[in-house]
């Protein structure tokens, strides 16, 4: 083995190697993620987040446009408190209002913005004040029930 | 050549509580080839490797060329070792270098000699052992004395002040050790260094070397001159040279008394 | 009783030992680095020995876990009708876990056993000791380009790994049984982060490499210089690389991927 076959199979390597990364980073993941330009933070009082976790997506008519970056709870009002970055290219009316939606029935929760009419755009730091719990799916059917029950006539058993 | 090139001062050694040197004094003259004999596991490989400064006395004083060995820090050790050379066993080529890359090793660590030149000297050093033509070669197709050969032109690539041969006789066919002692002889000559020569091989050392030491239990039993030692009456010499079984060193490890083993094996 | 503590107690001593030594091995590997990047070609010999020479098994390997994690996967997703999910399931398996630490064991066996061979046997016919002799440090003549070898190709054999598990699920998912190429790439895509999954399994694999690096030059440079030593030298160096790789895969994926 002569010392320039040697190099050219470690050239080569390392060649196949950074290929490989990029194409992690690229191909199968999004660099999104890390990809938020001059990000600022917003933040979001909820009564339930239901299963909203760190680093769900932020999402304006289905677009991402964020992640959660923290999640607290606040003792002194007694609400889960959101904080979430957003990219710095996307502005938002100070009326608009946060959702914690589910993608699919069963999906992972993420974070849903609906801009208002508002001329006034929130600034970095800044708390949404309209917002709308997750929808709790326990709740939701013992909801149905009760009105039903409510209505005098036992629920159908199919 | 008033003061010895290397001096021993009532050395002592142990591995652990296992005391291997007990006090040993010698010296290696400018010029001369010292043989240093003994049986095997007596310690005497262990003297080179504290001239060598690859192990530490437990007392005593090693000087090399006037500079305490155990004292020098690792810089100034490195920069001694680089005026010594050692040759192994049974050579200690590097398996994965060619014989004239081994050769080379020291040339291309030590000096920033052009290509040409380290090509020049690594063929004088290879001549100077008569395998100028085993150049291209690997250390595994050479014979075992080849191979000596060539880790002996390694050992001198540098021009040493100080050989040091730690077994060099071992394994090899009467003709291939003859080489090697004449080589041994030769080299010191041509050089102008001293050598040291561990080994237990006596009818060969006695041809080449200009004295003789003898090691026993980890203490200097007899010296002289080749002469002397032929005509010595020492009874551990005369066991030595004439290779007999028994004697001052005995045929059997320390062990119990037999007949009682036996006995009181049963009871 | 007390036979089963002081076995213990000598144990523990022992242990600390190691520890110690292998610490301060590592320090004096950091310390002639410097003498032997000046020497860039002896590093470059052993990326080709420990990485060219592992590519193969790598990539193969890489392949086989990609299809069966594919057919697996799409097994068990497609009974929650979540087979579009199988890109992410893929994905994150292999960037995540099965990628550092698959690739690890391999590079341990194939090429963390023949580093300490190498290093056994040299010096069990001296050819430590004898560089030693002649003033050129053995640590930074054939330790740490070994050591440094081992840790450039680690990060890139797992992430060609996890490359080549991603195409083997994409092979079988998409090629074979037929989930939508466009849903596989794109809730792959939505899944995976870069930052998250990507380059946490980055760090991963480049601690693994140190690991397996370090224990394979050390087993190599203190092993009993005999045949017998040399060979149980090998078995303990597989033995706790991966022992090593699995217990820090733990106390990383603890730190990393929380919540």
């Amino acid at each position: 083995m002569s010392r320039t076959t040697m190099d050219l199979w470690v050239g080569v390597f390392v060649a196949m190697g950074i290929a490989a990364l990029f194409f992690l980073a690229l191909k199968v993941g999004s660099i999104s993620g890390s990809d938020i330009q001059s990000p600022y933070l917003l933040s979001a009082r909820f009564d339930n987040i239901g299963g909203l976790k760190v680093r769900a997506p932020v999402k304006v008519a289905g677009v991402l446009v964020g992640r959660v970056s923290e999640i607290r709870y606040d003792n002194e009002r007694f609400q889960a408190e959101v904080v979430f970055t957003v990219d710095g290219r996307y502005k938002f009316p100070t009326d608009t209002f946060a959702n914690i939606l589910t993608s699919g029935l069963l999906g992972e929760q993420y974070l849903g913005l609906d801009p208002g009419g508002e001329e006034k755009l929130l600034a970095p730091g800044d708390v949404i004040k309209k917002t709308q719990s997750a929808v709790v799916l326990e709740k939701l059917i013992s909801q149905f029930m009760f009105s039903k029950a409510a209505e005098g006539e036992p629920a159908p058993a199919k | 050549m008033s003061e010895p090139l290397v001096r021993l001062e009532n050395v002592r050694f142990a591995y652990g509580e296992r005391a291997i040197l007990r006090g040993i004094s010698l010296s290696i003259p400018r010029g001369k080839v010292v043989a240093i004999m003994g049986g095997s596991g007596c310690g005497k490989t262990t003297l080179l490797r504290l001239i060598g400064g690859q192990e530490r006395a437990v007392g005593g004083r090693v000087t090399v060329d006037g500079q305490d060995v155990a004292g020098l820090g690792r810089d100034a050790l490195y920069a001694l070792r680089r005026r010594m050379g050692m040759l192994f066993q049974f050579g200690a080529l590097f398996t994965d270098m060619s014989v004239f890359d081994n050769v080379a090793f020291p040339l291309r660590e030590h000096t920033d000699l052009p290509a040409e030149l380290i090509n020049d000297l690594v063929m004088m050093k290879l001549h100077a052992v008569g395998l100028r033509g085993a150049a291209k070669l690997m250390p595994g197709e050479l014979s075992g004395g080849m191979a000596r050969r060539v880790a002996l032109a390694r050992t001198i690539a540098l021009d040493p002040m100080l050989l040091m041969y730690d077994e060099p006789f071992t394994g090899l066919d009467p003709i291939s050790l003859g080489v090697i002692g004449q080589l041994i002889r030769r080299l010191n000559d041509a050089l102008g260094a001293s050598s040291v020569i561990v080994t237990h091989d006596i009818q060969e050392s006695l041809q080449i070397v200009d004295y003789i030491y003898f090691i026993s239990e980890g203490r200097v039993v007899a010296e002289g001159t080749p002469d002397e030692i032929r005509n010595s009456a020492d009874p551990f010499v005369s066991q030595f040279v004439h290779a007999q079984a028994d004697g001052p060193v005995p045929f059997h490890y320390p062990a119990g008394d037999y007949a009682t083993a036996l006995v009181g094996g049963a009871g | 009783m007390a036979d089963v503590f002081r076995k213990m107690g000598s144990m523990a001593i022992n242990g600390i030992w190691q520890l110690g030594f292998i610490a301060r091995f590592f320090w004096l590997i950091l310390v002639y680095s410097g003498q032997s990047f000046t020497r860039i070609h002896l590093t470059l010999r052993e990326l080709y020995f420990s990485g060219v020479m592992s590519l193969l098994i790598i990539l193969v390997s890489g392949l086989f876990v990609g299809l069966v994690l594919g057919l697996q996967g799409y097994e068990t997703l497609q009974r929650y009708g979540a087979s579009d999910s199988l890109g992410t399931l893929v994905a994150l398996s292999l960037v995540r876990e099965l990628g550092p630490v698959v690739a690890g064991l391999l590079f341990a066996s194939r090429a963390g056993s023949a580093v300490t061979a190498e290093i056994g046997l040299m010096k069990v016919t001296e050819q430590l000791k004898a560089m030693d002799m002649m003033a050129v440090s053995p640590i930074a003549r054939v330790v740490a380009p070994r050591f440094w070898g081992g840790v450039i190709s680690m990060p890139l054999l797992a992430a060609l790994f996890s490359a080549m598990g991603v195409f083997g699920g994409w092979l079988i998912g998409v090629v074979v049984i037929g989930v939508d190429d466009g849903a596989f790439w794109a809730q792959m895509q939505d899944a995976v982060d870069f930052r998250y999954d990507v380059l946490n399994g980055v760090i991963k694999s480049c601690v693994f490499g140190v690991a397996v690096a370090l224990i394979a030059v050390f087993e190599g440079y203190d092993c009993v210089p005999t045949a017998e030593g040399v060979s149980r030298a090998i078995t303990r160096t597989v033995v706790s690389s991966a022992l090593a790789i699995l217990a820090l895969d733990f106390v990383m994926t603890s730190f990393m991927f929380r919540g």
